[in-house]
């Protein structure tokens, strides 16, 4: 509970990380708030069926709120006028303020009557885009900042967060963003693709990095490298140099 | 959404542009081209000639003849080049035909390329902004073609708005050189950009536009100009599938006995992997083009 876990991928794609997170809270009984920027709903929801979750069903039960940012975006740039008072969490797209997303996330995981979920989730897919989407990397950091306040702190829930890395990167902008965020994350999964190249048994590499050394200043963090396969409805984890192709 | 890195100039990227173009008239989609650079009718009467069934024979020789045999599906794979050529007997295979060929030193014919509806967006001849669209924050040239598009989702129902409409289509939207300055972008010229959002915008809105509606989009973009290599970072992980491709024109490959079959090498930087935890990737990883008299072939 109250943890910030850093979902960060390099040379791969590190989505399936987040596919397993948004299913496994569900399945959990958690309440998810789910911003959802890159990709479709359709998408999630066909992946999550694979992993035995239904995401239509969550979002009817009102245990997933999701907001589907490509939806969203042509809702403001091509729909009605908004209204003042509602206005869109995407607004940052023509003013640069992440405000009236935090609040919509906000607005998201408080407590409401009825239904007593088991601790609000914030899952985020992916914040390298709000760089790309003219947000300033203080804004991103800012707003990144508010959420853990009031989710992990204040409703003790659990924020996951995927950004993006290249080695060699010239995104200085990203660059910052990620190196501050690592600084600040109870958990860190790291998707890396292999250096070798591609392989069909081998998908990549992940560190697991348990930074124990946030919370208690004595302790060291705690590293631990798997490789993985992704395949259709599993991800299979291994020891380096055991995959079942080598063994 | 489709993202092609340019070659040096624009030859290759050109004529794999002119190549989607033209597969979307043979299969009868509907067409969206956008320009900044030439004129939507001119890369319209330039397309390549579909290889059809009755002139394949003739082009392709006397082999072609040999192959109608009746052990249709044995020769197939031995001679899987010739796909395209008619089937006479209702074979129950389930072999799939994907895609057809073309004769890149013919034109396709008047007749066919009017065979379908094509909307065209030339910069240049557009009018001018909405007000709303100044709130946007972007290029107006980008917002221009934006709403260009989104209109002609709208009106011909390819968002799925018209329950009416009895068979669906779909749209291929083909945007060429978009980030050039032609566009009113300086991502190409400049590595401190005056505005080095409007592109990676521009891109979000279209992948929105896309999701939402039955269409599919190829960009083409001259990356090589670009010395902001974030921007191209960013622009990568915005797009689906990004292709590259790398002449060797005026290059040093050009006399390497390894390559002297080819005119150039294809990147394949990013496949999607959509509504699956995995993706599609195939084994070969290496590959050259070829530009032919009459074919482009990638191998």
């Amino acid at each position: 509970q109250g943890q910030f876990t850093l979902l960060r991928d390099t040379r791969t794609d590190g989505s399936f990380l987040v596919h397993h997170f948004l299913s496994f809270y569900l399945r959990a009984g958690c309440k998810v708030c789910f911003v959802a920027l890159l990709q479709s709903f359709s998408h999630y929801n066909i992946v999550a069926q694979k992993l035995g979750v239904s995401l239509a069903a969550a979002k009817e039960r009102g245990q997933l709120v999701f907001l589907e940012g490509l939806k969203s975006c042509l809702d403001l740039l091509f729909g009605e006028e908004e209204q003042p008072e509602q206005p869109s969490p995407l607004q940052f797209l023509s003013c640069r303020e992440l405000r009236a997303l935090f609040d919509f996330v906000r607005a998201s995981l408080a407590p409401a009557d009825g239904h007593a979920w088991k601790g609000p989730v914030l899952l985020l897919d992916d914040l390298s885009l709000l760089l790309s989407l003219g947000a300033a990397p203080v804004a991103v950091l800012d707003f990144i900042h508010y959420c853990r306040v009031s989710v992990c702190c204040q409703l003790k829930g659990n924020v996951v967060v995927l950004v993006h890395s290249n080695e060699d990167s010239e995104d200085e902008e990203n660059e910052l963003v990620v190196n501050s965020l690592c600084h600040h994350s109870d958990l860190i999964l790291w998707a890396q693709g292999l250096a070798t190249g591609f392989c069909k048994d081998v998908h990549g590499q992940i560190k697991i990095i348990k930074r124990l050394s946030l919370r208690q200043a004595a302790e060291q963090d705690v590293v631990q490298i798997y490789q993985y396969k992704i395949q259709d409805r599993n991800v299979t984890f291994f020891a380096p140099g055991l995959s079942a192709a080598v063994l | 959404l489709v993202f092609t890195e340019e070659d040096k100039y624009g030859l290759y990227s050109n004529l794999l542009f002119k190549y989607f173009l033209a597969e979307g008239i043979v299969c009868g989609h509907d067409l969206f081209v956008a320009s900044a650079k030439e004129h939507p009718d001119n890369i319209l009467k330039e397309l390549p000639a579909p290889l059809l069934d009755d002139t394949c024979g003739k082009e392709l020789g006397d082999e072609a003849a040999a192959v109608k045999s009746e052990d249709f599906q044995d020769s197939m794979k031995i001679a899987w080049r010739y796909q395209n050529l008619p089937k006479m007997e209702t074979s129950p295979t389930t072999y799939t035909k994907f895609g057809h060929y073309y004769d890149v030193s013919k034109k396709m014919s008047p007749e066919l390329c009017q065979s379908v509806k094509w909307h065209s967006f030339y910069l240049h001849e557009e009018m001018s902004l909405e007000p709303k669209m100044k709130t946007w924050n972007m290029n107006s040239g980008y917002a221009r073609l934006l709403q260009s598009i989104q209109r002609i989702i709208s009106q011909e129902g390819f968002d799925g708005s018209d329950p009416q409409k009895k068979q669906r289509n779909v749209l291929r939207i083909g945007i060429q050189s978009l980030g050039s300055v032609l566009w009113g972008d300086d991502v190409c010229c400049s590595d401190a950009p005056e505005d080095p959002h409007s592109l990676t915008k521009f891109l979000y809105v279209l992948r929105g536009l896309l999701r939402k509606s039955l269409s599919a989009c190829i960009i083409t973009v001259p990356a090589h100009l670009m010395q902001n290599k974030a921007i191209m970072e960013r622009v990568t992980n915005l797009s689906d599938t990004v292709v590259g491709l790398e002449s060797f024109i005026g290059s040093e490959r050009e006399t390497n006995p390894l390559y002297k079959d080819y005119h150039g090498l294809v990147h394949v930087h990013q496949i999607p992997r959509l509504n699956s935890l995995i993706c599609d990737v195939s084994d070969t990883k290496d590959l050259a083009f070829r530009l032919k008299r009459k074919q482009f072939t990638i191998e």
